[in-house]
């Protein structure tokens, strides 16, 4: 399998150290690009004014958010079913990222429900499971780093992100459900008025930055978890040119 | 089993059958619980102080308690599952019969089967048998109390699988019981969305059937999961 050859963190590291330069500047162009879009040429919204553009951020942080915990699961199947080493260093270096994509998406949430809603914060079905979602991030976070051993770390990590990726749609839909009974439909993102085009472009080449830093940011982290995990080998040490 | 079943000497190695494995697990920590009733009795003794602390807090309003009182015994009794946690394999782990187990060849989530219906028989049920008492303070009317009952017998289990993967995933670590907590109560969110929501349905006058339906289908997914994950989490914490 030739594909495996890319999962010794030998072979891994150097591959990941070309990329990371790519992807960054890539996240740093399509991120001016979409930032003159988004708060240049896109249109003020008629019924929100100037406010809504913290959408730009919003929305493909949200995304992210979302996106990246399920690559994490992925990762951590990877590391159950065939014990490659680098699939859990990979959910590892990809967490905070994921937190911190959460972390934004509720900030920007909340600085745009003030003025818009008139509440930093409402129960709403989206807003509760992206926290939840957080919660999940640091729960993981705070298992691999109480775990001393890094194989067992992994393994832990990986069993409990799949117990939470099967959850988290429940978690959603049970969230949604809950709201809904509680008080009736006040406050639905599905339901706002169409998107202009310029709009839409900002969001994906926005989301296209968001996509591009956080391949950077977990590939630049997996590389210093690859050294420090592999420390004690031969090819870390020829490398760093430590006296064999 | 054709052998007839004879007196054991103590120290005679036990060739039960999967259920018999169960079964051996369960008689095993029911008979240690009752031997350490005060781990048993904190956990009850935390369930009422917590809901005793709501009226407490906010005052002795009956159309409020009667408003709150679903919720805060649902959540009183999540809490309390979530204390009783920690010491479902610590003490095992500590004296070295978890590696017993481990070593033993037996199916390992036939005992842990065991061990969670034993956890469920002194923690969820007792909690289940006060909570009625706990919802006649908080003035709740007699039919809601019914649901109560009905929403924890099929909720209690769930918490308790759910929590059983993360007492396993974080054994013997020194942040242990407070990891558990973190790593616990996102888990439990559609838990107590459908427990303590079968009985806000009702007092709306809706049919909480739905609610009951899926805390039922929740509780079968767990009861036949959480013993074969919290097995492999052992595995993964133990070797």
């Amino acid at each position: 399998m030739s594909l495996f050859r890319f999962a010794a963190p030998q072979t891994f590291y150097p591959m990941a150290g070309r990329m990371v330069p790519w992807f960054a500047a890539a996240a740093v162009l399509l991120g001016a690009l979409g930032l003159v879009i988004g708060f240049g040429m896109a249109p003020t919204d008629f019924q929100q004014g100037e406010v809504y553009r913290v959408i730009f951020i919003h929305v493909p942080a949200a995304w992210m958010a979302m996106f990246i915990y399920v690559v994490m699961a992925v990762y951590g199947l990877l590391t159950i079913v065939w014990r490659t080493r680098l699939s859990g260093m990979m959910s590892r270096a990809l967490a905070p990222t994921g937190a911190l994509m959460a972390a934004i998406a509720l900030w920007t949430g909340a600085v745009w429900g003030k003025p818009t809603w008139g509440a930093y914060w409402v129960w709403d079905a989206r807003l509760t499971s992206t926290l939840i979602l957080l919660f999940l991030y640091l729960g993981y976070m705070a298992l691999i780093a109480a775990i001393e051993d890094p194989q067992r770390g992994d393994r832990a990590g990986a069993l409990l992100l799949l117990v939470g990726v099967v959850n988290v749609p429940i978690i959603y839909f049970s969230v949604r459900w809950w709201n809904t009974l509680h008080q009736g439909a006040s406050v639905s993102l599905t339901a706002a008025p169409k998107m202009a085009a310029t709009m839409l472009t900002g969001m994906l080449v926005m989301t296209f930055a968001f996509w591009a830093y956080s391949i950077a940011a977990a590939l630049h982290r997996v590389r210093s978890i690859i050294i420090e995990r592999e420390r004690h080998t031969r090819w870390v040490r020829l490398m760093l040119g430590v006296p064999q | 089993m054709s052998e007839p079943p004879r007196e054991r000497s103590p120290g005679e190695p036990v060739q039960p059958g999967e259920w018999g494995l169960l079964q051996w697990a369960l008689r095993r920590d029911l008979r240690l619980a009752m031997r350490r009733r005060s781990d048993v009795l904190t956990v009850l003794g935390f369930f009422v102080l917590a809901c005793s602390m709501f009226p407490l807090a906010i005052g002795p309003q009956r159309e409020w308690l009667m408003r709150i009182g679903p919720g805060v015994i649902w959540v009183s009794a999540l809490l309390a599952v979530l204390l009783a946690l920690p010491r479902l394999f610590e003490l095992d782990h500590g004296d070295g019969t978890l590696d017993a187990m481990l070593a033993s060849g037996h199916p390992l989530p036939m005992i842990v089967a065991g061990k969670l219906l034993a956890a469920w028989l002194v923690t969820g049920l007792p909690l289940i048998v006060l909570a009625p008492v706990l919802a006649l303070a908080f003035s709740m009317p007699a039919e809601s109390i019914a649901l109560l009952v009905a929403s924890l017998l099929l909720g209690t289990p769930v918490l308790l699988g759910l929590g059983a993967v993360a007492a396993a995933l974080t054994l013997g670590l020194k942040a242990g019981p407070t990891l558990v907590t973190l790593l616990c109560l996102p888990l439990y969110v559609p838990v107590l969305v459908f427990g303590a929501g079968s009985v806000e349905t009702q007092s709306a006058g809706l049919s909480p059937a739905a609610h009951l339906a899926l805390l039922g289908a929740g509780m079968l997914t767990v009861s036949l999961l959480a013993p074969l994950v919290s097995a492999y989490a052992l595995r993964i914490s133990v070797e």
